[in-house]
């Protein structure tokens, strides 16, 4: 787990469900398959209709048609964040893409276990509304240990809500290693 | 100490005399459920962790159910099937339901406890959102991802937080207009899409008690709707006929604790609650079907594991039965099963897929099809922005194939009601 997170901020609305995140026709990649593994990444967040996405301007999309992903860090999002289907795919998506945390005001539990047991990124909880706050595009920092945002482009800083229970699990990596270094998994 | 059925069933899970909300547990797995979308995945992480010549913890305890990519001609879908085929016979899994075989099933929710997979007082974990379907059983079933299904596979176990329970009651009796579907978008419009997140969603009273388990499973199927980590019923002897008579192995009732604590409860009178619709782009965007009379429709869909069980047709038929759609209307069985019973049950003398196909309906194959989308060429997918209504259970934007498409999450009587006046209608209107 990193200590430090700073980069570009891409800001969604409230509910942004599993099939914005990944359409379902992109379901048949396996991700096992380090190629195809790839194309989560191509098309992560391409479900977000247009005028919602990267808000607060929205039409600004994640992965820019026949671009490469990789432009932010660090997602923004409201209120039931990862709502849906239970596909993995969907924090997979956003970790290919290069994201390393999603802060939101909530998560559907699903994605939450999903981010965290799979080791793909770090799901923050705000307890402020962010959204409005934080434009597309501004540059962020996280400091993770601190539990604290730094928006660089405003100089406003943010107090997230401590990671609790999950800390372990993410500073092992996934639920494998925290597993085997508690002595569940032999 | 009082627990709920939730902390009793994780409790034994846990081998501890009690558990309470709020605590992490590990919990030993009795079934872990895996489909054609998640399962390539899981598996891929399991010999990855586990090395490439592991074993499944028990591969009696794994059931595999293609479900949700077909009857399609995509390459990788067909390939996906192919890697689940390899794994079972690679580890002796018996509880596979092969495409193209005697033995294939459908949806993986409805055939679970066709097949005896569903049992009271059990822990179930699967790879799909609506895993909380099996709840209806009084057990506790959850969705959850590849990398844990994967850990499942080859430990036998998994982490959960105990949740606390919301209870529903339900007053009265049930009338004819009205089915859980409306029951459900009834509650989620309640509580929201967010409302019971983390928690348990318990629904009783004597109207839930009437219910056949096909519609316990379709209150239980949509709490993950409502952010729910799982739904249950307290078992009643309509559990007990409906499991006993799909499986022989042995399991243990499981009910609240006299003076258990509850996070919440909410009393509805059945008769005062109306034929419900949720309107585009999500769940608990709730409305009466009454109210929006004047919603004009392309097409009705009447599937998936929340509303294309034997149930659900039967009520289809009763308004389907000597009258016309006037739309595009898809008729999806969820399972091999309920496609036979469109055969054999009658209303009337006639056959449902009589009615279906005099009314001008198209019956497909039983799996997910257009529920979410899929491959260009899946049946009843939405290849244009059209206003369709739905059994289905979600209306995200895109949910059922175009972008800006738009669906209207309604029972199945309200759907075919609709169907035959081409605008969204009050199943009191035509019954
Ligand atoms: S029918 Fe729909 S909701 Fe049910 S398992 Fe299939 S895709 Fe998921």
């Amino acid at each position: 787990m990193q200590d430090n997170i700073r980069g570009r901020a891409y800001v969604l609305g409230d509910d942004v469900d599993t099939d914005q995140i990944i359409p379902a026709h992109y379901l048949t990649y396996n991700p096992a398959i380090p190629e195809e593994r790839r194309m989560f990444g191509v098309y992560a967040l391409s479900g977000v209709p247009a005028a919602r996405a990267g808000l607060p301007e929205g039409r600004r999309p994640f992965v820019p048609e026949g671009g490469e992903p990789g432009e932010y860090r660090i997602v923004v999002g409201g209120r039931n964040f990862g709502c849906g289907s239970s596909r993995e795919h969907a924090p997979l998506a956003l970790d290919e893409a290069g994201v390393e945390a999603v802060i939101a005001e909530s998560y559907a539990r699903i994605f939450f276990r999903n981010s965290v047991n799979g080791g793909y990124l770090i799901p923050f909880e705000t307890p402020t509304r962010l959204v409005g706050e934080i434009r597309t595009g501004d540059d962020v920092e996280l400091d993770v240990r601190e539990h604290r945002l730094t928006n660089h482009t405003t100089g406003r800083r943010y107090e997230l809500s401590p990671l609790g229970d999950i800390l372990p699990i993410l500073e092992a990596g996934d639920i494998f290693a925290y597993a085997r270094a508690a002595g569940t998994l032999k | 100490m009082a627990m709920t059925m939730t902390e009793k069933i994780l409790a034994r899970a846990a081998n501890r005399d009690a558990v309470r909300a709020g605590e992490n547990v590990w919990v030993d797995v009795d079934v872990l459920l895996t489909h054609d979308v998640c399962g390539p995945g899981t598996i891929g992480v399991f010999y990855e962790n586990f090395g490439r010549d592991a074993k499944v913890w028990d591969p009696d305890k794994v059931v595999i159910i293609p479900d949700h990519y077909i009857f399609t001609a995509d390459a990788k879908a067909r390939r996906n099937v192919d890697i689940l085929r390899e794994f079972v016979a690679e580890q002796g899994i018996r509880h596979y339901y092969d495409p193209g075989t005697e033995r294939y099933k459908g949806v993986c929710h409805v055939a679970l406890p066709e097949e005896g997979h569903a049992r009271p007082g059990e822990v179930l974990f699967g790879t799909d959102s609506h895993t909380c379907t099996a709840g209806a059983f009084g057990e506790f079933a959850t969705g959850i991802g590849n990398t844990e299904a994967g850990f499942v596979l080859g430990a036998g176990k998994l982490w959960v937080k105990v949740p606390e329970t919301m209870r529903f009651l339900f007053e009265g009796e049930m009338p004819p207009y009205l089915m859980a579907k409306d029951l459900i978008l009834h509650i989620i419009g309640d509580i929201g899409v967010d409302g019971a997140t983390y928690r348990a969603m318990e629904f009783a009273g004597q109207g839930v008690h009437a219910l056949n388990i096909e519609e316990r499973m379709t209150l239980c199927n949509m709490g993950v709707e409502a952010g729910g980590k799982n739904g249950i019923i307290a078992p009643d002897s309509v559990t007990l006929d409906a499991v006993q008579a799909r499986t022989d192995k042995p399991f243990t009732v499981v009910r609240n604790d006299p003076g258990a604590t509850f996070h919440s409860e909410r009393v509805y009178d059945l008769a005062r609650l109306e034929p419900t619709v949720a309107k585009p782009h999500s769940p608990d965007n709730r409305a009466a079907a009454r109210e929006l009379r004047d919603v004009k429709l392309d097409r009705a869909y009447i599937g998936s594991c929340t509303g294309g069980k034997i149930t659900d047709f039967l009520a289809a038929a009763r308004v389907l039965k000597g009258r016309r759609t006037a739309i595009d209307t898809f008729i999806v069985p969820a399972t091999t099963r309920v496609l036979g019973a469109l055969h054999t049950e009658r209303v009337g003398g006639e056959t449902l897929a009589e009615i279906f196909r005099a009314a001008g309906c198209q019956i497909g194959q039983a799996s997910c099809a257009a529920c979410l989308g899929g491959p260009e060429d899946t049946f009843g997918r939405l290849n244009e922005p059209l206003r369709c209504i739905s059994t289905t259970n979600r209306n995200f934007p895109g949910r059922m194939g175009h972008k800006e498409g738009e669906v209207f999450l309604a029972s199945p009587l309200t759907a075919a009601a609709s169907a035959v006046t081409g605008r969204i209608t009050d199943p009191r209107e035509v019954l």
